[in-house]
């Protein structure tokens, strides 16, 4: 039970769970769940409640209970005694004050990514303003390596994504092009398939190694299809860099989804087994993004980014390359405008850093949310300044086959240009190796030409 | 083996020779490292006709009156969303029928037959401009393999879930409502017909069917009308509609 007097009016919370819902900044999810602080004033009156609760408290209360729950228990069992010794007196005020200070610096946060639970991360981000959201994920570096290294500060990379409503390969093959030469794609070349069958989703697969191969880029590809999917395909021995998985942060949700950790564990321990990594071996791509939980009515009654922070839990387990938030693609009635987008992207990021996955956002929104380019620039540039790992690139925003906006290659070159960025190390000497690009980051004059004229078709399967 | 022969390069743009695979937003060129004006403001205006197809209000008026020529009463609806602000942030409410729509519903005979319902969802665009055209096509057959019908309904401010309400106030065994699809920056009046058998509240998206895309540059409603006949036909027949029904071979494969 928590509670604090404002002006007479006596607020109380039942319960933690209750108190992360009501010190939530306002968004469309909440309110549809019915979790949401009914006044301004409530909200605030749980933000200063939330300040003070220890951060030993969210260890002795879990949101959702043990028994019922293997992300809880996953968060329990896998919490570091040892490093929490360090923060073990703070509150969650006191957790803010402490991770703004300069001397926590990026050693030190890297010290307590396992003292901290998804929860604590969550609680802690709502009584932060943007700015400190930006200033904090700015000093956590979280690297990752599969053909190349990403996450390195002052670098930034981009997930090539030339999806295709039909699967057509050479449609494909086209936007794939397209975005190399904008360099674009080092975090991953990553398709999401219109069709999820092996069948299908292997022929994609081989277009893109192939293609990798011919021009010998350092990077990784990955085919968006279900873990069973990809499985099936990685036992038969076909060549899979990267498993994809969606999860979320309930095993209800990860249910709906058709997961488990069991099955997350039999699919990572597989794709590791093929050994395809030069620079390291982190072989799993997440997808995540707020509201999933609510949707699967599977919350449990717990706010919609406390339930994303614990889905962060489950990716952390497998050691990712790339956790992506999919912020904007899930609708008005969980996410409704661009501040609403904005906000929960920032969270995102800072929660997942601050946790130590290597975060990227696809910077997003549907046609029926109150957004647009504009708010897209702000987040992008806002993301940059955070050191963000990843964003998309996909042809002029606009992706015909999830019919939904996120970034162009063009605005991935903006952001490298404004904020002095630099792609994945391996990627950009290849990139200046193939003439794509000059020492500036620019697009080489005649680039596309040179590249184009090594081959003189481009096979595709 | 599928295979991209290179053309001779454009001048200034390298790549335009990919435009032919794809509709995706390739070889746009670039000023500096940014969307060159012509380009910037052709997606600014996809995007407008989009945001105007979300905020479009279906012609009930026009409608009703189009709908006349079925022989068939015609009834107005209204979900519990009191406005467009509140139907995208409040999916429920939504799904749900106000108290007068209760009231005129309840009002009706029971009848067995299908209820037709056309809903704007989230582009009245689209049924402004194609359901009484698939209507046209659909209704005669219907008539033909004597089916019977349910009154039309017409619902503002209404989510799929909706017809499941209608239909159960009106003791019909099988809905097909017409809806407006979330428009994408290609097209803003895409119209999907989702068609749910013994329908009740209650029920999840996996018992229904779904024909989506049809518009003119999408699936004609010529083609529409024939998959959902074939569809209304055998889930009266098997009596299920949704995953089961779509196992079956039959038009739907060709999709």
């Amino acid at each position: 039970m928590y509670q604090h007097t404002i002006l007479g009016k006596v607020y109380r919370f039942d319960s933690l769970r209750e108190l992360l819902a009501k010190a939530s900044p306002h968004r469309t999810g909440d309110v549809l769940a019915g979790l949401s602080a009914g006044s301004y004033e409530e909200r605030v009156a749980a933000q200063i409640t939330l300040a003070d609760v220890l951060l030993t408290d969210f260890l002795n209360e879990a949101v959702i209970p043990y028994e019922e729950d293997e992300v809880t228990r996953l968060i329990i069992d896998t919490h570091d005694a040892e490093a929490f010794k360090l923060i073990s007196s703070l509150t969650v005020g006191g957790l803010r004050d402490w991770l703004l200070l300069d001397e926590t610096d990026t050693l030190i946060l890297k010290s307590i990514e396992n003292a901290l639970t998804p929860e604590m991360a969550a609680a802690v981000s709502k009584i932060m303003r943007n700015q400190d959201l930006i200033a904090v994920a700015k000093k956590c570096e979280v690297v990752t390596k599969f053909r190349n290294t990403i996450g390195l500060k002052g670098h930034f990379a981009t997930r090539l994504q030339p999806n295709h409503p039909t699967d057509d390969p050479r449609g494909i093959a086209a936007s794939l092009i397209e975005g190399l030469l904008y360099g674009s794609g080092d975090a991953c070349i990553g398709i999401n398939p219109a069709t999820d069958s092996p069948a299908a989703v292997l022929k994609i697969v081989m277009l893109i190694d192939q293609l990798r191969e011919q021009f010998e880029i350092p990077t990784q590809s990955c085919v968006l299809s279900h873990i069973t999917t990809t499985l099936e395909l990685v036992n038969k021995g076909a060549p899979i860099d990267l498993c994809f998985q969606s999860i979320a942060g309930t095993q209800k949700a990860n249910a709906s989804f058709g997961i488990s950790l069991s099955l997350l564990d039999e699919a990572y321990q597989a794709t590791l087994s093929l050994n395809r990594g030069t620079m390291g071996n982190n072989v799993m791509y997440f997808e995540t993004g707020q509201g999933s939980c609510l949707s699967a009515n599977a919350h449990y009654g717990v706010d919609q980014q406390t339930c994303e922070a614990r889905a962060y839990a489950v990716a952390k387990k497998f050691k990712p390359l790339l956790v992506n938030s999919v912020v904007g693609f899930i609708g008005p009635e969980y996410l409704y405008d661009g501040k609403q987008i904005t906000r929960a992207a920032l969270e995102d990021h800072f929660c997942g850093k601050l946790l130590g996955l290597p975060m990227g956002v696809d910077i997003c929104y549907t046609n029926h949310a109150e957004a647009d380019q504009d708010d897209m620039d702000n987040l992008l540039t806002l993301l940059g300044v955070a050191g963000c790992n990843f964003i998309m690139g996909i042809p002029g925003s606009d992706d015909i086959m999830l019919n939904y906006q996120s970034t162009s290659f063009h605005d991935a070159l903006y952001l490298r240009k404004v904020l002095g960025l630099k792609p994945a190390p391996e990627f950009e000497a290849w990139l200046l190796r193939q003439g794509i690009m000059d020492e500036n980051g620019n697009p080489a004059k005649g680039g596309p030409e040179a590249l184009l004229n090594k081959t003189n078709s481009l096979w595709l399967k | 083996m599928a295979k991209i022969i290179k053309h001779k390069p454009s001048p200034g743009e390298p790549l335009s020779f990919l435009k032919e695979f794809t509709q995706a937003r390739i070889a746009i060129g670039a000023t500096g490292t940014s969307i060159p004006t012509t380009q910037s403001l052709a997606f600014k205006l996809a995007h407008a006709h989009a945001r105007d197809a979300v905020y479009s209000v279906m012609d009930t008026e026009l409608l009703a009156d189009e709908l006349m020529q079925f022989n068939l009463p015609v009834l107005h609806l209204h979900s519990q969303a009191i406005s467009r602000e509140q139907y995208l942030q409040r999916p429920d409410l939504g799904r749900l029928l106000d108290e007068l729509s209760v009231n005129r519903l309840a009002d009706q005979i029971e009848n067995k037959g299908i209820v037709l319902i056309l809903a704007d969802g989230l582009s009245a665009t689209a049924i402004n401009q194609n359901a009484v055209e698939l209507l046209k096509l659909l209704i005669p057959k219907l008539i033909a393999a004597k089916v019977k019908l349910a009154p039309l309904c017409l619902v503002v401010q209404g989510r799929v879930a909706i017809g499941d309400g209608i239909a159960a106030e009106l003791g019909a065994s099988l809905s097909v409502i017409l809806i407006g699809e979330r428009p994408g920056l290609s097209a803003a009046d895409s119209m999907g017909a989702y068609l749910t058998y013994a329908p009740k509240p209650g029920l999840r998206d996996d018992s229904r069917n779904c024909i989506s895309n049809i518009r003119p540059e999408g699936l004609p409603v010529t083609v529409a009308a024939d998959k959902l006949f074939y569809l209304i036909q055998e889930a009266l027949s098997r009596k299920i509609s949704g995953v089961a029904l779509k196992d079956n071979e039959g038009l739907l494969s060709d999709k």
